[in-house]
């Protein structure tokens, strides 16, 4: 689906560039990685989102990106860097980039920024996220179903809204559907470190984990569910070749459509500071296929809960829902709004263990 | 809260298993160190043992042939810094932080067509009547042979620098360069071979991470492995035996925090992940506080590089 997205993109620009936009300079797109390219998960999926952009855009876009550039002060220098060799717009793509992108924005007034999965904006700097908790809540209705153990793990990278909200989303699906079932989470402090999130994995498995989930970045926890024979779930991307017969579904991100979208409104001249949250219905969040070990009614199930998602007509976050401590959070029938979303800091009733703060 | 379903030994294996890279890494590192030379490009060497490791081993389809790959491997690279600081006398700390970006964007080249592969699996040890032992057996008798390997390559350090003729000119190479030349040794070669074997180790404890730590090749996969190594040497002052302790030590605080979480006992695993650093930290200041200790310790002419004609 997505080629033909791209396909039909690419036909729209030739259209456009038969009408004759020629001596126009390519707008040049920068884009901040946290992790490698390879890492096969988070930062892959941005760099196949910048590949669709190219291939859209032809000429009419350069490229250039920046990997495992840490979280913090280094991020800075090279945001500086970037914005100072004249690119005109600017992807940053992981949370802990807040801040360093709002800094640097405020000395290049001229240059777009673009950050992702964050809250801070300003006059040029935009932010634009996915809503993954949609994905968790497939995801974690097929967890429920399929736990003997009734113990689900979850490898969680920080303490930050967006994993919080990832987690509450897949135990209220999990408890769903399974009453019994019980969220074992990790924090690893790291995005990506395979080491780390083997052993991670590893040691849920000592506990009787026999379903892991995960919001870190490489496949690495997949390998060891494949191994050990436990049942597991493709993060960000689909990871369907590290673990064969352990992926039961995947959540895959598609930046692609947005990069498209954003650069076009910067050649158009329409490019403003806005927000987006884009779920499963604008295709942002993708859902694996799901592996044929998942039953025939479970799969049905799942199924539905993405269509009704995408319809409008399921919120993930449906009361009534209690937080942990038993206070009520959403009474019968109502819904999350996106602020407390966004700002989610807080286990749902029922997840066992202090959130990390 | 319960610990009974904490099972000790089963922690202590994976502990190992987090040690087992560091620990390969900062050994071959003191003997560097001991020679004379700092190496900061253990972060490289290692993922350039990653890799090839991986790919000598997917394509033999034998772990073992991939392990030694993984040493030929770290030790090649390990080649290039020895001939740039002992005979093109470049500044060592700088070519070793070459080193490290140059093999990391090196393996992410090599490794392009191994994403998703499965390497072949690394056997246990199985010996009939031991591994069966109840604790002792899983303990002592179930791991794979690296583990026994680089307790085995401790133990050869430790007496190879204590107990040889060869060890002693080593040393003699680190501690007074000058005096190991006037009494006619080679100390370019010598230190050469020692990067060498450096590299070797490096490799190895990378070729750990992408076999049996964790069995897939992934860019950067090490996540910063060598640094850890690079403050174990300092840690253990330079010393075999306490190079173990700091490897088992930090894989060990590693597991047990996470561990402990899967058991669901909230501890700040932010502070216990900073605690080998901050003892590290900690070490350092203590040793450098005693001049006269410190210089028992580091070897004498560590970072400085060796000219025959002066």
């Amino acid at each position: 689906m997505k080629f033909t997205k791209t396909l039909a993109a690419a036909a729209a620009m030739s259209l456009a560039l038969a009408g004759g936009a020629f001596a126009q300079d390519p707008v040049k797109a920068g884009f901040i990685y946290v992790g490698p390219v390879g890492d096969l998960g988070w930062t892959y999926q941005h760099d196949q989102g910048r590949l669709d952009l190219e291939a859209a855009l032809g000429d009419k876009v350069e490229t250039s990106y920046v990997e495992s550039v840490p979280e913090g002060a280094d991020a800075e220098r090279v945001m500086s860097q970037m914005a100072r060799s004249g690119v005109d717009i600017i992807f940053t793509t992981s949370f802990g980039y807040m801040d360093p992108t709002i800094n640097v924005a405020e000395n290049f007034p001229d240059v777009r920024f673009e950050h992702a999965t964050g809250y801070k904006r300003a006059d040029n700097v935009t932010t634009y996220s996915a809503r993954f908790y949609e994905g968790r809540h497939v995801i974690g209705l097929i967890a429920g179903n399929m736990t003997e153990t009734n113990k689900v793990g979850y490898i969680a990278s920080f303490p930050i809204p967006e994993v919080v909200r990832g987690i509450n989303a897949a135990y209220l699906a999990a408890k769903s559907v399974n009453p019994d079932v019980e969220f074992k989470v990790v924090w690893v402090y790291t995005w990506f470190d395979p080491g780390k999130e083997a052993d991670a994995a590893n040691a849920l498995i000592e506990q009787g984990v026999d379903v892991i989930m995960q919001h870190t970045d490489s496949p690495a926890a997949m390998t060891i569910a494949e191994e050990k024979g436990i049942f597991a779930f493709g993060q960000a991307s689909d990871m369907m070749e590290f673990g064969p017969t352990a992926r039961l579904s995947s959540i895959i991100d598609d930046w692609g459509p947005y990069y498209i979208e954003r650069v076009n409104a910067v050649i158009d001249g329409t490019w403003e500071s806005t927000d987006t949250w884009d779920g499963i219905a604008e295709g942002m969040v993708g859902i694996g296929a799901f592996s044929d070990r998942i039953p025939a009614d479970v799969q049905a199930q799942a199924q539905a809960a993405a269509d009704a998602i995408a319809a409008g007509t399921l919120h993930p976050f449906t009361g009534p829902i209690n937080k942990q401590d038993g206070s009520v959070w959403l009474a019968e029938g109502e819904t999350a709004d996106d602020g407390t979303l966004a700002g989610m800091n807080f286990y749902v009733e029922g997840i066992e263990g202090d959130l990390p703060n | 809260m319960d610990f009974s379903s904490l099972d000790p030994v089963a922690m202590i294996v994976l502990l190992i298993g987090a040690a087992t890279p560091i620990l390969l890494a900062a050994i071959g590192e003191l003997v560097v160190e001991k020679s004379g030379v700092l190496n900061l490009g253990v972060e490289g060497m290692m993922i350039i043992g990653a890799v090839t490791g991986f790919i000598v081993a997917t394509t033999t389809g034998s772990p073992m042939v991939g392990l030694l790959g993984a040493a030929v491997g770290g030790a090649v690279v390990s080649m290039l810094f020895a001939f740039l600081t002992q005979y093109l006398l470049s500044n060592q700390v700088a070519t070793g932080l070459a080193l490290t970006l140059f093999g990391l964007g090196l393996a992410a080249l090599m490794g392009k067509s191994y994403n998703g592969i499965k390497p072949p699996r690394m056997d246990r040890l199985n010996v009939d009547g031991l591994t069966d032992l109840p604790v002792v057996g899983k303990l002592f008798f179930s791991h794979d042979p690296v583990i026994y390997l680089s307790l085995v390559l401790v133990f050869a350090v430790w007496w190879f620098l204590n107990r040889t003729r060869a060890g002693l000119v080593l040393r003699a190479c680190g501690e007074n360069h000058e005096a190991a030349h006037s009494l006619g040794y080679n100390v370019q070669l010598i230190r050469f071979g020692a990067i060498m074997f450096g590299g070797a180790c490096a490799g190895m404890g990378g070729a750990y991470v992408s076999l049996v730590r964790v069995p897939q090749w992934t860019e950067g996969m090490t996540a910063g492995v060598g640094w850890i190594a690079l403050a174990i040497v300092v840690f253990a002052s330079w010393k075999p035996w306490r190079v173990v302790i700091g490897a088992y030590m930090f894989g060990g605080i590693t597991i047990l925090q996470l561990s402990l979480q899967a058991l669901g006992i909230s501890i700040s695993g932010a502070y216990l992940s900073m605690t080998p650093y901050i003892v590290t930290i900690v070490v350092l200041v203590i040793m450098s506080a005693d001049r006269k200790k410190a210089s028992l310790n580091a070897p004498a002419c560590l970072g400085k590089s060796f000219h025959a004609s002066h």
